[in-house]
C-alpha cells in the first residue's frame, strides 16, 4: 500500500517536472535549498574576515554573530565586531525581512549611543570588504526571481546552474549566477552582476561541513571583486547550532552589552 | 596559604571567567590660529590620555563587571589634567529585566547638533566643547523589558560637577569658572539623590523614548563673585529641576526624521526646548562605495534671546562623508548658524585608521561673527584651533 502512494507520487512528481519552464525549475530548486535549511533554530558563529586591495596589501577583522531562525519572516541577527581594536565592542542588529525594509540598528560603545540605521545601503560595502550588506544578509526564497539555466559542476562537483534575479528594492545586482550544489543544495559559486549588467564579483565557498546531520556550512567564503581587484577572505572559525536563543537575546538591551 | 590563594586566583581568571584588557592611550596636540584673550593662555597646548578597560564576564554571560578609568595629562592647563572613572559597574541579566549598579554612562536621544534630552551624566566639558564626552555618573539601574517596550528606573544618589577650564586653558569663559565653590539649591548639595525614568520602543519604522528626571540640573548658571585669592570668578550655581523628555526618530529608507522636545522647570523658570530635522544619505555616489549624508536641524528654546544655551534660534546643517574603505575613513562638516545674529560655529571632524591598531582624528572649529558680546560664546571668538589625535587601541 505505502508502496503504491510512493510509486503515485513519484509519477506525479516526474509529471510535473517534466511540464516545468526553466522559471518554475529554478523556483523548485530554490524552495527545496530553503526547505533543508530550515529548523536549525539558531546559530552562534566566530568569523575572520581578510580584506585584501588590489596591492594584495590585508587587513583583518574578528566577528561574531548570532543568529535566531524566525519562521515565515527573515531571520533575526547580532554581529559584534572585536577587531579592529577602535571598534571593539560596536554592534549591529538587523531584523530582516523579505521584501519589507529590514529594520537594523547600531551600537556605539564609545558614545553608548544606539542609533536605529536606514537599510536603503543594500549595496553598500560590509566593513570596508567586498561583502555587501545583501550579500551577508539572511535569504529567503521571496527575495529573488529564479530561472534554471542547465547543469553543470564546480571542481568535480555536480551543480544546478540557476539565475536569481533581485525582487527587493535597492539592489546593486540585476542577476546572480549561482552554482547550486546538487548533494547539499548550497552555493558553491556566485557570479554577481551589476546594475549595468556587467561581472562584478565572483564569490566561491569552500570546506563544506554537515551540522546536525543536517545543515550545510562553508568553512571559507572568497570574493574577488573583478572591477577593482580587491578581495575578501571570510573564515569561518566556528558554527555553535541550537544554543537557546530567545528573541530576548535580539533586543537594543542585549545590543548595548553585546561583548 | 598565600600560594594556594595565588594559585586559585590564578586558574579563576584564566579558565572559569572570561577577563580581557583593553583599551587606549592618545596624544593630542591643539594649535589656536589667533593670539589668545588672556596673557595666561597658549596658542600650543600638548597632552596626553589614557582609557584602559577590564571586563569580566561569569555566569554564562549573565553577570559581568566593567572597570574604564580615564586620565589626562595637560601641557598647560591644571584643570585639563584630570583623572575620572568612567564606568565601574555590576551587570545582572535576567529573563525579562536587567539590573546595573555602580558607575555608568548612559545616552539617550536621537539628534545630532545638541542633546537636549540626555540629562543622566555630567559633560566632561575639558575633554571636547560639543559636550558629547561624559563623567561617570554613580547610579542604580533597573531595566524591565516587556512586549509594550523598555521601562528604565534610575536612583542617582550622587551628583557630578561639571568640569571646566582652567586659567592657563582656552575654549573657556572670560572669567574663570571656580569650580572649588559650587552653590547649590538642594541643601544636601553633591549628596542629593535624583530619580529618573525612561521607556522606550521600537514600532515598525519608528523609535520612541519618553523620559522624566527629577533632581539636580546637569547644567549651571554663573554668578560673578571673587575667589580666596581676590579674583573675579564665575561660581556654578546648580539648580534642581523637573525635565520631561521625548525623543523620536522616524527610519524611511534613506530618511531619518528625527525630533526631541523637552520641558524643563526649575524653580523660576519653565520653558520647553526642541531640536528637529532630517538625515537624507545618497548611497554609493557617483559609482563608488562612498555614502554621502545630509543633515538638517533647526536648534529652538523657547526663551529666545534670555536662554541659558547659546541655540534658541539655529539651524544646523550638516555633510557626513563615508569613504567605506577598510580605514573605516570618514568626514563631518557642520556649521550652526544663529537666525539672530551673524555667529556661525563651523566644524569639520574626520578620522581613519591607521593599519590594525592606530586611529587618527583631526577636529577643527572655527567661530565667526561673534560680534556681540552678548552671545554666549562670544569668550570664544579667539579660539579657533585645529586638534589632531593619535590613538594606540590595544
Amino acid at each position: 500500500m505505502k508502496g503504491i502512494a510512493l510509486l503515485f507520487s513519484l509519477v506525479a512528481f516526474t509529471g510535473a517536472v517534466l511540464a516545468e519552464t526553466p522559471e518554475e525549475k529554478g523556483l523548485a530548486i530554490a524552495v527545496e535549498a530553503d526547505k533543508r535549511d530550515q529548523g536549525w533554530s539558531d546559530q552562534a558563529t566566530v568569523m575572520k574576515m581578510i580584506l585584501r586591495n588590489s596591492q594584495g596589501a590585508e587587513s583583518m577583522r574578528e566577528i561574531r554573530g548570532k543568529t535566531l531562525e524566525v519562521k515565515g519572516d527573515g531571520d533575526k541577527s547580532l554581529t559584534i565586531f572585536d577587531t579592529p581594536r577602535d571598534i571593539k565592542g560596536t554592534a549591529f542588529l538587523s531584523f530582516t525581512h523579505a521584501l519589507k525594509a529590514d529594520e537594523q540598528w547600531l551600537y556605539l560603545p564609545a558614545l553608548k549611543r544606539v542609533k536605529r540605521i536606514s537599510s536603503s545601503n543594500k549595496s553598500g560595502p560590509f566593513m570596508g570588504s567586498e561583502f555587501a550588506y545583501e550579500d551577508i544578509s539572511s535569504q529567503e526564497v521571496e527575495k529573488y526571481k529564479y530561472k534554471f539555466i542547465k547543469d553543470g559542476e564546480v571542481n568535480g562537483l555536480a551543480a544546478f546552474i540557476i539565475e536569481r534575479y533581485p525582487q527587493y528594492k535597492k539592489s546593486g545586482y540585476t542577476k546572480m549566477v549561482t552554482w547550486l550544489d546538487k548533494k547539499m543544495y548550497q552555493p558553491l559559486k556566485i557570479e554577481f552582476y551589476d546594475r549595468k549588467k556587467s561581472l562584478l564579483k565572483t564569490l566561491t565557498q569552500h570546506g563544506y561541513k554537515q551540522y546536525l546531520n543536517k545543515y550545510w556550512r562553508p568553512a571559507r567564503m572568497e570574493m574577488v571583486n573583478h572591477q577593482t581587484g580587491k578581495s575578501t577572505t571570510l573564515l569561518w572559525v566556528s558554527y555553535k547550532f541550537k544554543n537557546g536563543f530567545k528573541s530576548r537575546d535580539f533586543d537594543r538591551n542585549s545590543l548595548k552589552r553585546a561583548r | 596559604m598565600n600560594k594556594f590563594l595565588i594559585l586559585a586566583l590564578f586558574v579563576c581568571s584564566t579558565t572559569l571567567w572570561a577577563n580581557e584588557w583593553s583599551g587606549n592611550v592618545a596624544l593630542e596636540y591643539i594649535q589656536f590660529s589667533k593670539d589668545a584673550l588672556s596673557t595666561s593662555q597658549f596658542k600650543q597646548y600638548g597632552s596626553v590620555s589614557v582609557q584602559p578597560e577590564w571586563f569580566h564576564e561569569w555566569d554564562g554571560g549573565k553577570q559581568s563587571f566593567i572597570f574604564v578609568p580615564f586620565s589626562r595629562w595637560d601641557q598647560h592647563d591644571e584643570k585639563r589634567t584630570h583623572l575620572d572613572i568612567r564606568e565601574l559597574s555590576w551587570l545582572k541579566v535576567f529573563a525579562e529585566s536587567e539590573l546595573r549598579v555602580g558607575i555608568r554612562k548612559v545616552f539617550w536621544g536621537v539628534t545630532e547638533s545638541q542633546h537636549l534630552v540626555d540629562v543622566i551624566n555630567q559633560t566632561d566639558l575639558v575633554e571636547s566643547l560639543d559636550g558629547e564626552e561624559k563623567l561617570g555618573q554613580p547610579m542604580i539601574n533597573y531595566a524591565l523589558i516587556q512586549d509594550w517596550g523598555t521601562l528604565d528606573f534610575f536612583v542617582l544618589p550622587y551628583f557630578r560637577e561639571r568640569t571646566f577650564p582652567g586659567i592657563d586653558g582656552r575654549l573657556r569663559t572670560g572669567l574663570v569658572v571656580d569650580t572649588d565653590n559650587p552653590l547649590y539649591e538642594s541643601d544636601d548639595e553633591e549628596k542629593h539623590i535624583d530619580y529618573a525614568l525612561r521607556w522606550s520602543h521600537s514600532l515598525g519604522d519608528w523609535d520612541i523614548g519618553l523620559s522624566h528626571f527629577n533632581g539636580t540640573s546637569r547644567d549651571p548658571l554663573f554668578i560673578v563673585a571673587i575667589d580666596g585669592g581676590g579674583n573675579l570668578v564665575l561660581r556654578p550655581v546648580y539648580n534642581l529641576m523637573q525635565q520631561t523628555g521625548l525623543d523620536l526618530q522616524a527610519t524611511k529608507d534613506a530618511w531619518l526624521w528625527k525630533l526631541e522636545v523637552i520641558n524643563r522647570r526649575l524653580q523660576d523658570d519653565n520653558y520647553m526646548a526642541a531640536t528637529g530635522g532630517f538625515e537624507y544619505t545618497f548611497y554609493g555616489i557617483l559609482e563608488s562605495s562612498s555614502d554621502v549624508g545630509l543633515v538638517m536641524e533647526y536648534l529652538y528654546d523657547d526663551r529666545g534671546n534670555s536662554a541659558t544655551t547659546p541655540f534658541a534660534d539655529d539651524l544646523m546643517l550638516g555633510l557626513r562623508w563615508t569613504i567605506n574603505d577598510e580605514n573605516d575613513t570618514n568626514v563631518l562638516f557642520g556649521v550652526i548658524a544663529d537666525r539672530d545674529d551673524s555667529s556661525r560655529l563651523y566644524s569639520i571632524e574626520a578620522s581613519r585608521r591607521i593599519g590594525e591598531s592606530w586611529k587618527l582624528n583631526l577636529e577643527a572649529r572655527l567661530f565667526k561673527g561673534l560680534n556681540d558680546s552678548a552671545n554666549l560664546l562670544y569668550s570664544l571668538r579667539q579660539d579657533d584651533f585645529v586638534k589632531l589625535e593619535l590613538a594606540y587601541y590595544f
